[in-house]
């Protein structure tokens, strides 16, 4: 085996095009384990911590922000909590602390896991992922047609993961996750919730409960058009629940070690009533917020 | 391949070491600090935390070469040469070890959380645990000890 450790990211790139063989290593939280248990034995490890920009979130003009893979998930939650807090929240329901200190979304990516912490806030909010190649430059994948199957990625050979692009929130974010205990736990299922208020659209991502992440556009639609944007008035629970069962409906889960499909599916259901009905209380919050602000 | 790095303040030089190899494997069998204890080898409890960077991370899922030129911090170098560490001492004084295995990893962790939030809330010392996983004791004696030192730190006690 080898250990690549290149100082630069055209470097890596390079690396990258010229070892097929070669996986790549950032945190590590994933790749260590596979090593650790005799699981895989891949000609190279082509180790990313020696680039700087994968380790940097910046603000584009747009205000759109470019999150590096490598940004690793404890620095989200201390530094992106406001402008990203569906992210953040995901974030910190990720592994331990430790691990949190060293992963980041990149690695989630890269993986494509179904039971990735931070798919259902990526697709909900139509983050965008960053690749790149030697060869053919930058490519930009929306979140919603990064992942294939399990474990399987709309990456080439050659590419390497470089940014995450993600709009600051538009509104309330919420994100559910389903465990055996509140840490150290990897997702029976999962669910984000992402509101623009301005837009008066609803995106959400369901997690751990199909091949890949995924959208329930038809719950989607129907929050959009049922929701009270106008008068701000408390959600009835009859629209809160019909968008749970929207939820579930849009799943494809099956039944393995930590649950059943059946389970998954009724757990959607709640996380899809609960979060929705945090977010709209966090809306009318803010929104009463806004107004005893203008009247004083 | 060769690993060179610092670790409790001194230089390390690790030779022979197997790309694939993990950092604690190179703390253990290869650098002579055998406190990292190896447990689950994937991160799942806690015992190998150590601080890269003054940045607490589990060992075993480091590559060695990943901390070529770096700084690591074991538990062996929490203490102040015979002076332990507060968080040493109130593990000791609380009765917060059984077997021991576990303590490492959580001394370290504990110190960190200590360094960044000198007065922890209960759910915060929780929080900040939650990945250091203890069979004997039950934790209750651990959290005492963890906001006993926190007080001696923040000069409280």
């Amino acid at each position: 085996m080898d250990f690549l450790r290149p100082a630069t990211w055209a470097e890596a790139l390079t690396a990258r095009a010229e070892r097929p063989d070669a996986v790549p290593i950032a945190g590590g939280t994933d790749v260590m384990v596979e090593l650790n248990f005799d699981r895989r034995r891949p000609g190279a490890l082509l180790d990313l911590n020696r680039i700087p920009a994968l380790r940097q979130w910046t603000r584009d003009p747009d205000g759109t922000i470019r999150l590096g893979a490598s940004v690793p998930y404890a620095r989200i939650i201390d530094e992106l909590r406001t402008d990203l807090p569906g992210l953040a929240m995901a974030s910190r329901t990720v592994g331990s602390p430790q691990i949190r200190n060293r992963g980041g979304v990149g690695g989630n990516l890269g993986a494509a896991s179904p039971a990735g912490d931070t798919h259902p806030v990526l697709v909900a909010t139509d983050a965008v992922i960053e690749v790149e190649s030697a060869e053919r430059g930058v490519r930009a994948i929306p979140a919603t047609e990064f992942y294939l199957g399990v474990k399987r990625n709309a990456m080439a050979a050659d590419e390497l993961i470089k940014a995450v692009l993600l709009a600051p929130a538009k509104g309330p974010q919420q994100f559910s996750k389903i465990g055996t205990r509140n840490a150290m736990v990897i997702a029976v299922c999962s669910f984000a919730v992402a509101l623009d208020v301005a837009a008066r659209k609803v995106g959400a991502g369901i997690g751990s409960a199909a091949p890949t992440p995924r959208r329930p556009f038809e719950a989607e639609l129907f929050a959009a058009d049922a929701l009270p944007w106008d008068s701000r008035a408390d959600l009835d629970p009859r629209i809160a629940t019909r968008f749970g069962e929207l939820v579930a409906a849009a799943a494809a889960p099956i039944d393995d070690v930590r649950g059943t499909a059946a389970y998954r599916r009724h757990a959607l259901s709640v996380m899809g009533r609960r979060t929705l009905t945090w977010a709209w209380r966090e809306h009318q919050s803010s929104q009463s917020c806004q107004s005893s602000k203008e009247l004083t | 391949m060769r690993v060179t790095f610092t670790v409790n303040g001194r230089s390390a030089e690790a030779d022979d070491v197997w790309e694939g190899e993990s950092l604690l494997y190179v703390l253990r069998e290869r650098v002579g600090l055998p406190g990292s204890k190896n447990a689950c080898e994937q991160g799942e409890c806690g015992s190998c935390t150590v601080y890269l960077d003054d940045v607490p991370v589990c060992s075993c899922l480091v590559a060695a070469g990943q901390v070529q030129d770096r700084q690591v911090r074991t538990v062996e170098g929490l203490a102040d040469g015979d002076r332990l560490d507060p968080v040493q001492a109130c593990f000791i004084k609380a009765g917060a070890v059984q077997c021991g295995f576990c303590t490492p990893g959580l001394l370290v962790q504990a110190h960190d959380l200590i360094e960044r939030n000198p007065e922890p809330s209960d759910p915060e010392i929780r929080e900040a645990l939650a990945g250091n996983l203890c069979r004997c004791t039950g934790y209750e004696k651990i959290l005492d000890a963890v906001r006993e030192a926190a007080a001696i730190k923040a000069g409280i006690a």
